[in-house]
């Protein structure tokens, strides 16, 4: 039986030449991560393991990335963990404050991570680096303590649904769009225990950044990954970056998927998420209006270069609305520095944005950005369920970078198309 | 080994931010958890929810982030099972993986009501109502009854790791 590329990067991680849908094996791990919010629990289960070292320091990658710059005294004890633990178990990749990124922004830059890996992170959003044709998935923090003790992870072989993108973008679409609308039409467990293989011609016109935002949100359909064919524009990105020898690995021509669906991208227009549910998507021209507090362009899903970089060119030579409070979280120190030597920083302030250094911040409530009780936001984030940026009675809408900026020179959900702005190119 | 609690009942897709928002994963204290347990779906459930209560709830319980502060906060608040027609798949792993009994029954999550005691049988999945209704929870599969077995993946990964300690 031919397999898809998720159960080939399995079998190879686990020795086997075939692997069946629904078999529990155990696999080999080429990288383990954590958070500090998860790893704390994890260091913690780790020491009632009763070993003296972790299964390979140059392949456990803590980043204190969710509540950095420490928010409270609680959140320096929780980083201090990590930078105790890296320090005691002489972990190679040490990253902190002036270094760090937002963890999946920062370990496909960093190299970390390539093609036919197979990472485990615990932080749901490890699913990431499914753009470079890696496996990638979320765990808990026990998890992550027995395999940063092992190097090895059980898991279940996924079936996969395979999501084929045909035709031309309509104008202001990314990536962040064809993941919206897949989820608004499978649901937030339409891919439960599943992969999603991403695939069509359209997805060979994407840009890695692009490419990186479908796979994060995957975990919002529920899958276990997401993942992308490798292609011309995956080893372009790889190529003097990765740190680790990888491998390419294809589908087979006979394999076989669960399900199929097939996009014709002339039928998706931007997408918006209303609360509470990422699949609760509605194109551009049915949200325009919505009034907002805030907007929030950042993230692991949005916080790379080219979304700096469109949101600029929309603020270039505008103001932010009087009533919006705008605010920038560049996903890395380097992104941070590219965007700066762009001049994409000096648009971004120019028009009346606060820009940070990088961190998860708002996305998940943690600091930097709260909404107050009745308060609504636009955010390139991925989830806005009850309560995620802020009070329980605040709300959060998700969109893409260019809906982002418009809406904050709008002061209320738009497209850029109300500017009378034509799409600009975003070739790099 | 049988559990009997009360009922408290949740719908479709209860998300990790609501069974413990980020604002307080500034530390993994338990009691700290427990005090917060479910409060953005329900203010005054962790006033109300008592030791060895169960939740039943719609499907794809536990969706969003991978904190396992949530089957954690779930378990210090007394949460003795949840059953649901489906888990999110790293909610899943965490519940096994710290002990937290779950269970797989899409007529049972249905038709079992709020504030209903019912009784679980743990060993084969048994659920049973007060009028004697039963429904069969979909099985673990084998190696997850090792590990569950063996008191959660700890405990599992030490004998691992130290076969002769």
């Amino acid at each position: 039986m031919g397999l898809t590329m998720t159960q080939k990067i399995l079998a190879a991680h686990a020795g086997k030449d075939q692997v069946e849908p629904g078999e529990l094996i155990n696999c080999q791990i080429d990288l383990a991560l954590g958070n500090d919010i998860t790893a704390p629990v994890a260091i913690e289960e780790f020491t009632k393991l009763g070993v003296d070292a972790v299964f390979d320091p140059d392949r456990v990658v803590l980043v204190p990335d969710h509540f950095v710059p420490n928010k409270d005294i609680k959140s320096a004890e929780q980083a201090k963990q990590l930078r105790d633990f890296a320090r005691k178990y002489r972990l190679t990749n040490r990253f902190d404050v002036g270094t760090m990124g937002i963890e999946h922004c920062l370990l496909p830059e960093l190299g970390l991570v390539g093609p036919g890996d197979l990472v485990i992170g615990a932080d749901s959003h490890t699913c990431t680096y499914g753009a470079l044709g890696a496996f990638s998935t979320g765990v808990g923090s026990t998890d992550l303590a027995a395999a940063m003790a092992t190097g090895e992870v059980w898991l279940k072989v996924p079936e996969a649904i395979r999501f084929i993108y045909h035709g031309q973008p309509q104008p202001w679409v990314s990536g962040k769009d064809l993941i919206l609308y897949t989820i608004g039409t499978i649901g937030v467990d339409g891919a439960l225990y599943q992969s999603m293989e991403f695939s069509g011609e359209a997805i060979a016109q994407l840009s890695m950044d692009s490419r990186f935002t479908m796979a994060n949100m995957a975990i919002e359909a529920g899958a276990k990954n997401g993942i992308f064919p490798v292609d011309a524009k995956t080893l372009a990105y790889v190529q003097g970056r990765a740190q680790r020898p990888y491998t390419t690995y294809t589908a087979d021509p006979d394999a076989k998927y669960a399900a199929e669906y097939e996009f014709d991208l002339a039928t998706i227009e931007p997408q918006v998420a209303f609360p509470h549910l990422p699949s609760n998507t509605k194109g551009i021209s049915a949200a325009a209006g919505v009034s907002i507090d805030q907007v929030v362009i950042g993230s692991c899903t949005n916080g790379r270069l080219e979304d700096l970089r469109i949101a600029a060119a929309i603020l270039q030579g505008r103001r932010v609305h009087p009533e919006i409070r705008l605010l920038i979280f560049p996903g890395t120190q380097q992104i941070y520095l590219d965007a700066l030597k762009e001049g994409i920083i000096e648009t971004l302030i120019t028009a009346g944005a606060a820009v940070s250094t990088p961190t998860c911040g708002p996305c998940l409530g943690g600091h930097s950005g709260i909404l107050a009780k009745g308060e609504k936001a636009l955010a390139t984030t991925n989830r806005n369920f009850v309560g995620r940026m802020g009070h329980p009675e605040s709300e959060v809408y998700l969109a893409n970078p260019a809906i982002a900026a418009a809406s904050a020179v709008l002061g209320r959900i738009a497209s850029p198309a109300e500017l009378n702005l034509k799409e600009v190119s975003l070739a790099q | 080994m049988k559990i009997s609690g009360r009922v408290w009942k949740f719908g479709a897709n209860i998300d990790t931010d609501a069974i413990i928002p980020a604002r307080y994963l500034n530390s993994a204290d338990l009691a700290n958890l427990a005090a917060h347990c479910m409060e953005d779906a329900d203010p005054e459930f962790p006033k109300k929810v008592q030791v060895g209560d169960l939740i039943v709830a719609g499907p794809n319980f536990g969706c969003g982030s991978s904190r396992e502060h949530a089957p954690l906060a779930l378990k210090a608040a007394g949460i003795a099972g949840i059953i649901a027609p489906s888990f999110a798949r790293i909610f899943y792993r965490n519940a096994i993986n710290i002990g937290l009994p779950i269970l797989e029954a899409p007529v049972a999550a249905e038709a079992i009501q709020e504030g209903e005691t019912i009784t679980i049988d743990l060993e084969n999945g048994l659920i049973t109502q007060a009028n004697g209704t039963s429904y069969q929870a979909k099985p673990f599969p084998q190696f997850m009854q090792q590990l569950i077995a063996a008191g959660g993946l700890i405990a599992y990964t030490r004998e691992k790791v130290n076969p002769h300690a």
